[in-house]
């Protein structure tokens, strides 16, 4: 149920504390996540992943490539779900659209001058429209960090909510670039600005700035979004991106959404991971699992 | 256009109560059928010749049986400990005495895994907690107190610090093995001898740190171990050649030491119990606020003298923290102890379970609002569900008096003296929790509020180098720290 939205004064500081976030979060690492939970747990990493590719040398070749890895993890465990979707440039949005084909796996488009978003209102609009109407299902946009840090709230939340006008049916994931925005305070207002400026999706890092996704930063944000579900009704999905690409970490972050949101963001509609090595990882864990033995990574297909 | 196929896995993850078991191995512990008395270096039979069981509060087994120490026995344990004072202890140069306490700490590291699993099994307490905290804290209590033992001169400068003699310790069963180390360490590194006393309920990592300090080859009659229930503890207090008491348990039984002792020249450091006020102010981190309340008063199921087991809460704020509250709640895991995910375990008897439901049954009659977790509990075993109450009063039992368990009592308050007021207007005074963003308003409470220990935007936080102790009725005397050395030692000139 959906509850009358008002907009915060953003002018307010957040308050985060940041050694409680750490405690918290490293709490949720104590956990022993073992036998049916874990093979539960690495299934639903696989099905959650946003496969990416985001490099300047990136071809079309290597687009299909990759789309065909996320509609075949490895075939040597039958019945494995795909992943979530490929995440590309725009010039790419059409080629991993016709090579995912009606796999279901969306196509995430990152867009608005990424990653840096330093570009004209007008440049990341045309971005936009060009990857949705190329038939990305997903945008991923980046906020400008320069004016969000200078304080110019408005202008981040006016920018975000022309994104998510020109998105149309798409559905759009707001990055904050936390490494760039440093304290936890700010990536609190963050969160809050993006997700009442119309977010779908509030998303940690481009993968281009270190530190990219930590599990405290997480944290923050989850808080963020529970926040807002008791405010306003509304779920709001969440991505990590850049940093995790160990199975183990992956199920500490299952661990983590599962005890701060619960079971109705247990799924790749409402939690995403931003992530390229991390597929082969879980592959390799999970084969683990049913054969009681590791294999090489030369078992796995690296695309 | 085709309609596109639903990929989202619909996959139980298992709701967070319901992780697959991650169980400790029980069988990295060794535990004796029988634990007789550790005097003069030895296992001695009891005088008695009495022994009780021990059991598992998870699953009501019986662990093992230990031995009733009676007067004869305790007269036995401070004659030993007298004869070792006099002829090697206190003559020891203080950095050999230093030695002997490093030597202790190091084997209760390497032995830390089976420590933690007895702890676990004996007192019901997770596994997590014991393992992560109890035997690393007992470690470095004994590591920090060896430091100390050759530098008295320096604790207490221009003043020579004169050993007191044997010292009677008596110990409580909420945390076995970390008071025992908070007893004897600082005692030991002082120059004095110990007959320390465990809990009748969990007496098993003691006889275990007993023979640790058998395989440090500490000199017979050093530290004394015995076992039993009030009257060996009352055999102690009233023993004459005994120079010392130092006690962790009850205020009740804190009076009774107090009038047994009185006139005697006995010494004494009380820690008894408490009621901490944790205080929410409106400008405070709530979600990390929330989850210093949630362990504040759910750690170590709330057995625990300083536990947080009032709660303040400012007006503006209230419901949102409610509602957070009982949310964390519904994610905490009840259950077998020894479950490396659970985080609430067993209580540590059927005594202790009664009266806390005693306490809930108070605390419903008298009008308050109950919201428990809704979890499932064990069939076997004591345990309760994390439980808290709104609508309770300043006038009610469980804001008054001490419940030992995961109960939280909670009020709400309008203004800053307001709440001072009420966190002070109780007969404990052990720890106090201010939760703000606000650095003034923390300075404020911690200079007004009556408490030994008071901790800002954090709770249950404790470290071998900071006093720990209480005002009024929780106890007098400090335990930790440079403060934890004055109650073993009379101070003269050189």
């Amino acid at each position: 149920m959906t509850k009358k939205i008002s907009i915060p004064d953003f002018s307010i500081p957040s308050r985060i504390d940041q050694v409680g976030v750490e405690e918290r979060a490293s709490r949720f690492t104590k956990r022993s996540i073992k036998n049916e939970t874990k093979t539960n747990g690495l299934l639903l990493t696989l099905n959650m992943i946003d496969l990416t590719t985001l490099e300047g040398k990136d071809s079309e070749g290597k687009v299909k490539q990759l789309c065909s890895k996320a509609m075949h993890l490895h075939e040597a465990y039958p019945g494995l779900p795909t992943v979530a979707a490929v995440c590309v440039y725009p010039s790419m949005v059409k080629t991993a659209k016709k090579a995912l084909g009606n796999s279901g796996i969306k196509v995430a488009s990152v867009a608005t001058a990424f990653p840096s978003g330093q570009s004209s209102a007008e440049i990341k609009l045309l971005d936009t429209k060009l990857a949705v109407d190329d038939g990305a299902d997903e945008v991923d946009m980046v906020i400008s960090r320069g004016r969000f840090l200078q304080g110019d709230y408005n202008f981040v939340f006016d920018e975000i909510a022309a994104i998510k006008e020109a998105c149309g049916k798409a559905r759009l994931k707001v990055i904050l670039e936390t490494g760039e925005l440093v304290t936890l305070d700010k990536v609190r207002k963050a969160s809050d600005i993006a997700m009442y400026a119309g977010a779908d999706f509030i998303k940690t890092s481009t993968g281009k700035i270190s530190p990219a996704a930590t599990m405290p930063v997480t944290l923050v944000m989850l808080e963020a979004i529970r926040e807002f579900y008791y405010k306003t009704g509304i779920q709001i999905g969440m991505k990590p991106a850049g940093g995790i690409s160990k199975s183990k970490l992956a199920l500490h972050y299952l661990v983590m959404l599962n005890e701060t949101l619960g079971e109705d963001w247990m799924n790749n509609h409402w939690f995403r991971f931003g992530a390229s090595s991390l597929a082969n990882d879980v592959l390799m864990q999970l084969m683990k699992q049913r054969t009681g033995v590791y294999q090489s990574s030369n078992y796995f297909s690296n695309d | 256009m085709a309609k596109e196929k639903d990929n989202t896995l619909r996959l139980k993850f298992d709701s967070s109560r319901n992780l697959a078991p991650a169980l400790e191995s029980r069988s990295a512990a060794k535990i004796d059928s029988k634990y007789d008395l550790f005097i003069n270096g030895k296992f001695e039979k009891p005088d008695s010749k009495k022994y009780f069981d021990t059991i598992n509060p998870a699953d009501e087994e019986k662990l093992s049986e230990v031995a009733e120490a009676n007067e004869a026995d305790v007269d036995k344990a401070v004659k030993a400990a007298r004869n070792a004072y006099d002829k090697t202890w206190k003559k020891m140069p203080a950095k050999e005495r230093a030695k002997y306490i490093y030597r202790i700490a190091r084997i209760m590291q390497e032995k830390a895994r089976e420590l933690a699993i007895i702890e676990t099994l004996d007192a019901g307490k997770p596994i997590r907690e014991s393992r992560d905290f109890d035997i690393p804290m007992a470690a470095n209590h004994f590591f920090y107190y060896a430091g100390w033992a050759d530098k008295l001169e320096y604790a207490f400068p221009n003043r020579k610090a004169n050993s007191l003699g044997v010292a009677g310790q008596i110990i409580p069963w909420n945390f076995p093995l970390l008071m025992a180390a908070w007893k004897i360490a600082p005692a030991l590194a002082t120059g004095n001898t110990v007959v320390l006393k465990a809990s009748e309920t969990t007496p098993l990592t003691a006889m275990k740190l007993a023979e640790i300090i058998q395989e440090a080859d500490l000199p017979p009659g050093v530290v004394n171990i015995l076992t039993g229930a009030g009257t060996t503890g009352a055999a102690i207090v009233n023993h004459p050649d005994v120079n010392k008491i130092a006690f962790t348990g009850s205020t009740e039984v804190g009076k009774i030491i107090q009038r047994a002792i009185a006139g005697t020249d006995k010494k004494a450091t009380l820690e008894l119990g408490g009621k901490a006020a944790n205080i929410i102010f409106e400008d405070a981190p709530l979600d990390q606020a929330v989850e210093g309340v949630i362990n504040g008063i759910f750690f170590n199921q709330g057995h625990v003298c300083c536990a947080g087991s009032r709660l303040f809460v400012q007006e503006s704020v209230f419901d949102e923290v409610i509602r957070k509250i009982k949310d964390r709640l519904e994610s905490l895991i009840v259950g077998n102890p020894l479950d490396k995910n659970t985080d609430i375990g067993a209580i540590n008897s059927r005594a202790q379970l009664d009266t806390i439901h005693k306490y809930i049954k108070i605390g419903i009659n008298e009008g308050g609002e109950m919201f428990e977790s809704s979890c499932a509990l064990p069939s076997k075993g004591f345990y309760c569900r994390p439980t808290i109450f709104t609508n309770v009063s300043q006038s009610s039992r469980i804001s008054q008096e001490e419940i030992f368990g995961p109960v939280l009592a909670i009020q709400s308050f309008r203004t800053d003296d307001e709440v001072i007021e009420k966190a002070n207007n109780t007969p404990y005074g052990l720890s106090a929790g201010v939760w703000t963003d606000k650095g003034s308003k923390i300075f404020n409470l911690t200079t007004k509020l009556r408490a030994g220990v008071v901790w800002a935007n954090t709770f249950n936080k404790f470290d071998p180098t900071s006093p720990f102790g209480g005002y009024k009725e929780s106890g007098f005397g400090r335990e930790g720290g440079l403060h934890g050395l004055s109650p073993y030692v009379h101070l003269g000139s050189y």
